[in-house]
């Protein structure tokens, strides 16, 4: 079933392809594929124990989950062409449940594979040149960037550019395989971090001096998890030549000095918050030991890597008035952003249908985005940290028709940025970490607040949760943050107040003891109830919070108790 | 999997659960050394022979027929045993949300 008219066929433009693999890269995999399929026969052979498998399956993005095995497959910085979010349907539906679960790194995940179909799932993958590598283990994993890269009319650099070169240097990277711990960069090209950079390993701002030169600002030691920290600028400007140079002297500093015998220690947040200035200074002093010349990004490089993200060939436009259908304006009032380009749009598509699980998507409706994205978005697609998609190159004139398209998929939720539009990890519905459920109490407030009238009304309001305390639903940088933990055997949850990921980032405020699966809702509630009473016109719950402080919903949540 | 370590001693009946090594699914010990798919096939082992039942079901790992074995405490509930933590019985009864396409409710 399909609505939209087919256009006359024409070839995917270069640039829709994101980074293209050459021989070198195919070959490579194929071989990758060919050793892990050689592992994975062992295995089911009993040549190999778990112990010995385990870290070879987690080296390939496979892990063994509550349920079933989990497949965490890589979206390089979160940037997708139609042909792969196609294929990743494919899987999804042959070898899957039919749904896809986008996560808060950019990636996706399959919740139900089966060990025996991992190899014919790696190869379908690298038919459409992606892979699973780096999903898993104490190495460089996935570099996320802005979903509105190379379409947001405040992007000073083109982040993806740096985004493919940090991915290259970081995968396989023989010194950087076996890291104390995992470690996570986010590059954002625009003043407004969309990326929430400040708390990654490595956080870059890459801008422009006064000269009009390429540098970055280098922020490090920013995290979640047991311990949230709030990354510290090392430096400023580092110019372009030396993204690498600089990025191995970190990463080596924290290769030689972070913590191994300690997991809850091991990050490199830890390293820098105990070091100090003596953190810089290490880094500085090893950066000055390197070679320098052997680092040094060659413009030549650059130039070549920046061919693969040329602009889309743009129609010279003027802007259009939207339609005045009232449904629509909803729509679009949320999901619609400003583009670079005259008559263009970026819009983003909501994975967070009232009641529904934040980030799945079925295979019906990644095709449909699939097809949508060929047919406005010049085969483009992005995913965001916030679990959501976005088509970035939209002409303005046709975003009536693609609204119908995502109506009819299912995918037209009016909610970005708001309080359904719901960061959640899987919790203890799928993960074997997991210490709590996030996902239902997701949804439960979800549809607490169904009414898109009263969301509109409470405003801009973020609501992250995590179902353990390694955060990967971001809770600490929520506006609300939901904590799940485990008491006794049963689960209860912790909410924090006033987080946030962006510029201003801040860490939430713990609001007092921890709520039980079926209060916490009400507790949502509670908050939100009270910052509409103490609220002055338009202003923001978390620009409330930050002026009346905690003790008013501290006092509305246990008052009566 | 990561499985729950358990420091103390077992003071109820147990049954022995891991995943099954081809596809990751949760499996019981049953009778005989079997391994079954569900709660209710599982081999029920009182609290002094925890010792005795991790033995067998480790046996299982031996096999290469599960991974990660390890006790679950039972409690009785109108004449059915039934984990005693939440998680061992979300394990029994899958994910509390739609793991399928079509039980999803969409409103937008």
């Amino acid at each position: 079933m399909n609505a939209i008219a087919p256009r006359p066929a024409a070839p995917i433009p270069p640039h829709a392809r994101t980074y293209r693999y050459d021989a070198v890269d195919r070959e490579f995999l194929a071989e990758r594929i060919a050793e892990f399929e050689g592992q994975v026969q062992r295995r089911l052979a009993g040549e190999l124990t778990e112990e010995e498998f385990k870290p070879l399956r987690l080296m390939n993005g496979l892990y063994l989950q509550l349920h079933a095995y989990m497949l965490r497959i890589a979206i390089p910085y979160g940037v997708l062409n139609a042909a792969q979010l196609r294929q990743l349907a494919y899987i999804a539906r042959r070898w899957d449940r039919g749904f896809g679960h986008f996560t808060t790194r950019q990636n996706i995940q399959f919740n139900w594979t089966k060990l025996e179909d991992v190899p014919d799932i790696l190869r379908a993958l690298a038919a459409v040149d992606m892979h699973a590598i780096q999903t898993s283990g104490n190495c460089i994993r996935n570099v996320t960037t802005d979903e509105y890269a190379g379409a947001s009319p405040d992007e000073v650099v083109d982040p993806r550019i740096y985004a493919e070169i940090l991915r290259q240097w970081s995968t396989l990277h023989p010194e950087f395989t076996w890291l104390p711990r995992k470690f996570k960069i986010a590059i954002t090209g625009a003043p407004h971090d969309r990326v929430a950079l400040q708390v990654h390993d490595i956080g870059l701002e890459a801008k422009r001096n006064a000269a009009g030169e390429v540098g970055f600002a280098v922020h490090a030691g920013g995290g979640l998890g047991r311990t949230p920290l709030i990354a510290t600028k090392l430096r400023d400007f580092l110019p372009e030549a030396e993204l690498l140079g600089y990025l191995e002297a970190i990463l080596r500093t924290y290769n030689a000095l972070g913590q191994r015998d300690n997991i809850y220690k091991a990050r490199i947040k830890i390293l820098v918050r105990d070091l100090g200035a003596d953190f810089a200074k290490a880094v500085e002093e090893e950066y000055a030991r390197l070679p320098r010349d052997r680092y040094r990004l060659d413009p030549a490089i650059i130039a070549a890597i920046r061919q693969h993200f040329a602009p889309p060939p743009f129609l010279a436009l003027n802007d259009t008035p939207l339609p005045e259908d009232p449904a629509f304006r909803a729509w679009a009032g949320r999901s619609v952003r400003a583009h670079k380009r005259p008559g263009y749009a970026s819009v983003t598509i909501s994975l967070k249908p009232i009641g529904g699980i934040p980030g799945d998507a079925s295979a019906e409706q990644m095709e449909a985005v699939a097809r949508l994205a060929e047919r406005f978005s010049f085969g483009e697609i992005r995913v965001s940290h916030v679990q959501n998609l976005v088509l970035p190159h939209v002409r303005q004139e046709d975003l009536a028709e693609l609204w119908d398209g995502l109506r009819e998929a299912g995918l037209a939720a009016p909610n970005i940025g708001l309080v359904s539009d719901i960061i959640a990890c899987p919790g203890m519905d799928y993960c074997a970490l997991a210490t709590a459920r996030s996902i239902p109490v997701a949804q439960r407030i979800s549809e607490r607040f169904a009414d898109l009238d009263r969301q509109l009304d409470i405003g801009e309001c973020f609501v992250n949760i995590s179902g353990c305390i390694n955060a990967c639903g971001h809770h600490h940088v929520g506006h609300i943050g939901i904590l799940g933990v485990d008491k006794r055997g049963e689960e209860v949850y912790q909410v924090t107040l006033g987080g946030s990921a962006t510029n201003d980032a801040a860490l939430g405020e713990l609001v007092g003891p921890a709520f039980s699966y079926d209060d916490v809702v009400d507790a949502v509630e509670t908050i939100l109830r009270t910052h509409v009473a103490h609220r002055l016109p338009g202003e923001r719950f978390i620009d409330c919070y930050r002026r009346i402080g905690l003790a008013p919903f501290k006092e509305a949540l246990y008052a009566a108790a | 999997m990561s499985t729950p370590t358990k420091a103390r001693p077992a003071t109820a009946p147990l049954a022995f659960t891991g995943n099954r090594l081809r596809d990751g699914r949760v499996v019981w010990l049953g009778e005989g050394g079997a391994w079954v798919d569900q709660l209710a096939g599982a081999r029920i082992f009182p609290p002094e022979q925890a010792a005795e039942g991790l033995a067998l079901a480790q046996q299982g790992e031996r096999q290469q027929l599960v991974v990660g074995v390890y006790g679950v405490e039972l409690r009785m509930e109108g004449g059915v045993p039934v984990p005693v933590k939440f998680r061992e019985r979300l394990r029994v009864s899958g994910p509390s949300v739609a793991a399928e396409p079509d039980e999803w409710r969409m409103a937008s």
